[in-house]
């Protein structure tokens, strides 16, 4: 490994997006120093499996009272976590967070009208398998409108948090389902600048992945960066 | 047409948004009963070599307001200067030290803190030793891509002053929004400035 491939920052969203308000007084202004990664940013801390409750990866009742369940269309979100040479990520923590069916979070500041569910606390976690694949079960969440311009809505949505095994690849994004009309609204959605690389946040439903008479399914694949593999690079002379 | 390169696309970035601490850190949220703890709210024990510090901080936004919704994670290397990472190939990292640090902030000031040790050296990509460092990765609602930057100590000078990134910081004036100021006790304040005057160097890398 001689490092990670540079971000290519065209791709993601701008630092400052004045349409999506909040961004205006977090953006930095200065442009960012650039340089090649080093060990620093070329390790990261080590998760187990160990670390994982049973329901970890069931937001449908890892918060539940027992015998109990979360309201909501039960979908099942499957994919793979890769680097951007397509090879897979394995033993990667990916964490995941969410608003309940009717729109609502779990949260001290969250205002919104529509009623919290008791059975739905909105957090859940998975460490990807040898090949990078990983899976977890839950409710579809409700789209809701947020405080930003008159009338806006966030479209239905998934956060995700995902290590990596650098720390140059730690990467916060959110997983959108398919068809859903609010995304092409979205001022955060539409912080990104293409529309092909929205599309990559984009879900599609999975006929062939649902669990007849329980859940559909979504496939959501996730790419991280990728590193260097050359053999020549940055070598010391005489090395 | 030549042939094509079959790279992927990395997942473009989408903020972390309001709820961060349900995803990160939900029991300090009042999401109790799901997970244990909170990822990386301990990073040390009795075990741990090193000298032991406080790290404290603060991240304001450009009207000089703290924030309170954010999420900050350091990364950083042992006493030794290992990282506890599964691709560390240099030696043995301490098993008593994680690296990885959490934090949500204060509920009420936004005020970070980390009980972490001093980092030992790590080597740059050319053998020569940088000067001790965390990583620092700062997300948050209106922060559409991670920031990273780095928290090095103002009372390292020497080290500081041979640090192969530091010192090729164009706008040497700014060096010190890396630095973080020693307050006593082993406590280390890092104030965070997302714009204006005294704006963080951020890093693309």
């Amino acid at each position: 490994m001689s490092g990670y491939i540079p971000r290519d920052r065209a791709w993601h969203p701008p630092a400052l997006t004045p349409l999506y308000k909040t961004s205006v007084a977090r953006s930095p202004q200065r442009a960012p120093l650039a340089f090649a990664t080093t060990l620093s940013e070329e390790t990261a801390p080590i998760f187990g499996h160990d670390i994982l409750g049973p329901l970890d990866n069931d937001m449908i009742h890892n918060f539940a009272a027992k015998g109990e369940s979360a309201i909501g269309p039960r979908i099942v979100v499957y994919g793979r976590v890769m680097d951007e040479a397509g090879r897979g990520v394995p033993n990667t923590l990916v964490e995941v967070w969410q608003a309940n069916a009717g729109g609502r979070y779990r949260h001290k500041k969250e205002s919104y009208l529509a009623p919290l569910d008791p059975n739905f606390g909105g957090c859940g976690r998975v460490i990807t398998g040898e090949d990078g694949s990983y899976e977890f079960r839950t409710i579809l969440p409700g789209p809701y409108p947020w405080p930003n311009g008159p009338n806006d809505w966030r479209p239905s949505h998934i956060h995700f948090s995902v290590f990596g095994q650098g720390f140059a690849q730690r990467l916060i994004t959110q997983m959108y389902f398919e068809g859903d009309p609010l995304i092409w609204m979205c001022p955060i959605v539409r912080t990104i600048p293409s529309v092909e690389a929205i599309e990559r946040l984009v879900a599609p439903l999975d006929m062939n992945a649902t669990i007849p008479m329980d859940a559909r399914a979504y496939k959501f694949d996730i790419v991280l960066r990728g590193s260097r593999q050359t053999v020549f690079e940055n070598r010391m002379e005489g090395m | 047409m030549v042939q094509t390169l079959d790279y992927l696309k990395e997942s473009p970035s989408q903020t972390a948004g309001p709820y961060v601490h349900i995803g990160a850190v939900p029991n300090f949220s009042g999401i109790d009963g799901v997970y244990p703890a909170d990822l990386g709210a301990s990073m040390v024990s009795d075990a741990t070599k090193g000298e032991r510090i406080t790290i404290r901080g603060t991240v304001y936004d450009g009207t000089g307001t703290a924030l309170r919704d954010a999420l900050i994670e350091i990364w950083q290397a042992d006493a030794a200067g290992l990282y506890p990472s599964a691709n560390e190939t240099r030696g043995t990292p301490d098993p008593a030290f994680t690296g990885f640090g959490r934090s949500p902030g204060d509920m009420e000031t936004g005020e970070f803190t980390f009980e972490t040790i001093k980092p030992g050296r790590v080597p740059f990509r050319d053998g020569r030793l940088m000067a001790p460092h965390v990583t620092v990765w700062i997300v948050a609602r209106g922060i559409n891509l991670g920031l990273h930057t780095r928290m090095y100590f103002a009372d390292e000078e020497a080290a500081n002053a041979e640090d192969p990134i530091l010192s090729r910081i164009e706008h040497q004036n700014r060096v010190p929004t890396l630095l973080a100021k020693p307050e006593g006790g082993g406590t280390y304040r890092f104030d965070i400035h997302l714009q204006g005057p005294k704006e963080t160097i951020f890093f693309d890398v």
